[in-house]
């Protein structure tokens, strides 16, 4: 079996100087700010609070929800699954349209105001790819290795791989995928990663490979 | 001093080792950091850990200090205040102050490097030698908030600062829309330090004692530099209020900074409203008061940072570290750190203060659960190890306009 290689990602951020004080701002900005602009805002906080449980919500969402106090379209933009969208692209038609149908039943909500200093400021995402140490070539070698790679390994393999290099699921299914293991890769492909902490994703997976694994063994010491 | 593999236990041994994984093509590079003093300050602190930690990864870092005169440091006091957006009086003879000490800097620096990598505006005119050293990459580290900047003073610094080939901020507020690459890079607390090492009980209780602070009732903290834009006057207010309904009592601690001259004003202001009260407790530190200050706010019921506006606020940091409850104003760099209701409590106002303080000593258990939130939030957010990785990104990175890299 060709081995999986572990690579890992380092995200810097650039600042665009785009803010938005209201929400017909935001909505103008998001037509028009690169790609990286809507990966880092939806998928960020995933990594700088992956520890909190419940996680808050992404970054249009909280803003939307805690500066502006419209929390009906806060709860909207929380609840967006970024699971169905192969492409940002397809996620920015998404939030740009979600908030301008809200905005055309709901007038009053052009007129919130952020103060001073709690605009929503565009931020885009650079990324830093680089192999780790890890490899695996065996099942029971990708359990070893998934309890030890880094927390943003395992957030670009599931993550940026699919969104933000463009693979058509994330790096574990098409992994599986390609061992053969169609039933494995297919649990792996549909699971939804934006619903839990990065560590609880963890555990989930080498759960999964674990259960292959003992099928494995069981198949083999069969007659 | 600690090495690097001492932080495994604190971030965990694949932080450290992807650490060193990702340094491995900038060995040998050289980099200059230069910023305006080596003592007082959250500059000078982080400057102090993280050039022997990036020179243990293999870079050959050095680190250097402009020189400047008292009538440098006022105007350069002037300008940071002006940036931050206080009301200044800026003339032009303070401009010709600012490029004179500037010229005289470059004429003995050494700024043969692969990376100049300069904090603040003090020693910014030294970008204009940069055309001497065409290989080398220049990076402006700004500090301060310059979301509202006085626009004499930032007009004076945007042909400087255009100059460089990256600009780097703590907060996305700060940034202005510039042709440039700009960078976000928060600062970071070292948990290693004598300022955030553990402490046991009975060292926090000696140097409270020392410091003739009895623990005889709640504290309420602010760890910050005698300043105006710290807010201690507000602080006071604050506690006053809070003072009226619950018994406790009030520390106000800091030092100032060698490039600080305003500091003393500040401080006989504070005296003149702490007066007479006894539950007051007004501490001027020495810059290397580290264990003091740790084991103030470990000792503190409640920390505050009520600033009016703030580069970053590392206190607040500091304070979450050591699992402390936090109120903090909405300024600069601490929404980033206390992310409201989660890891501390924003305020907006001197009420909003002392509310969020009472609220706090009224109810533990929920000031516990903040305290510990906001723990975990700087460990895997503001220490050293995530602050080297990305500067080491950084250069890694200076001068591509890429947005993905990737290193063999």
């Amino acid at each position: 079996m060709v081995p999986f290689r572990f690579f890992t990602s380092f995200t810097l951020q650039e600042a665009t100087g785009l803010r938005a004080a209201t929400i017909p701002q935001l909505v103008a900005l998001l037509k028009k700010v690169p790609e990286g602009c809507l990966y880092y805002h939806t998928h960020y906080f995933l990594l700088t609070h992956h520890y909190l449980t419940p996680e808050p919500t992404n970054d249009f969402a909280y803003w939307i929800s805690e500066v502006l106090k419209e929390e009906a379209l806060g709860e909207q933009l929380a609840s967006l699954d970024i699971m169905a969208h192969a492409t940002l692209e397809g996620l920015r038609e998404t939030l740009v349209s979600t908030i301008e149908a809200y905005l055309a039943r709901t007038p009053t909500a052009r007129m919130k105001f952020a103060s001073e200093g709690e605009e929503f400021f565009f931020v885009k995402s650079l990324h830093v790819i680089m192999p780790t140490r890890y490899q695996a070539s065996t099942l029971a070698e990708c359990v070893d290795a998934l309890s030890q790679i880094g927390i943003h390994s395992l957030y670009f393999h599931i993550f940026e791989a699919r969104l933000r290099i463009g693979h058509p699921t994330n790096d574990f299914a098409l992994w599986f995928e390609q061992w053969g293991l169609k039933e494995l890769a297919e649990r792996v492909a549909t699971l939804d990663p934006y619903g839990q902490t990065l560590e609880a994703l963890r555990s989930v997976l080498i759960s999964l490979v674990r259960q292959e694994l003992a099928r494995h063994e069981i198949a083999h010491a069969e007659p | 001093m600690p090495s690097l593999d001492d932080y495994a236990p604190v971030v965990g041994r694949s932080t450290i080792e992807e650490l060193r994984d990702v340094v491995k093509p900038l060995s040998g590079r050289r980099v200059v950091m230069v910023n305006s003093t080596r003592l007082g300050g959250g500059v000078a602190e982080i400057l102090q850990r993280m050039v022997p930690l990036l020179n243990e990864l293999g870079l050959r870092v050095r680190w250097d200090v402009i020189e400047g005169s008292e009538p440098f440091f006022v105007v350069t006091k002037k300008f940071h205040n002006a940036l931050h957006g206080k009301t200044e009086a800026i003339t032009s003879e303070m401009f010709d102050v600012f490029l004179e000490v500037g010229r005289r800097n470059a004429e003995r620096m050494d700024l043969d490097a692969d990376i100049v990598f300069l904090h603040d505006p003090q020693p910014i005119a030294l970008v204009e030698q940069r055309g001497r050293h065409r290989e080398s990459r220049w990076i402006w580290r700004c500090h301060i908030d310059v979301s509202r900047p006085n626009q004499l003073v930032w007009n004076f610094l945007t042909p400087f600062i255009l100059q460089f080939d990256a600009a780097v901020y703590s907060a996305s507020a700060f940034a202005q829309q510039l042709a440039m690459r700009q960078l976000l890079i928060a600062p970071s607390i070292d948990p290693l330090s004598d300022k955030n090492r553990e402490l046991s009980p009975e060292e926090v209780a000696a140097v409270l004692r020392r410091l003739d602070v009895p623990q005889d009732r709640p504290i309420i903290t602010q760890i910050s530099r005698f300043d105006y834009l710290k807010d201690p006057l507000g602080v006071i207010e604050a506690f006053r209020r809070v003072r009226r309904s619950v018994k406790c009592r009030l520390v106000l601690a800091g030092g100032t900074a060698s490039d600080d001259p305003e500091g003393e004003e500040v401080l006989s202001r504070v005296r003149e409203q702490a007066k007479g009260n006894p539950e007051i407790h007004l501490l001027l530190l020495p810059p290397d008061s580290h264990v003091e200050i740790n084991a103030l706010q470990r000792a503190s019921t409640v920390v505050v940072q009520k600033s009016l506006k703030e580069g970053f606020g590392l206190t607040v940091s500091e304070a979450l570290w050591k699992a402390r409850p936090v109120v903090a104003s909405a300024v600069g760099g601490i929404p980033l750190q206390v992310k409201h209701g989660y890891s501390g409590l924003l305020v907006h106002s001197v009420e909003g203060a002392a509310h969020a303080i009472k609220q706090l000593l009224h109810y533990p258990e929920y000031a516990t659960r903040l305290g510990e939130n906001g723990r975990e939030h700087v460990r895997h957010n503001f220490l050293l190890t995530r602050h080297l990785r990305e500067y080491v990104l950084m250069f890694l990175t200076v001068g591509s306009a890429q947005e993905i890299f990737h290193l063999a």
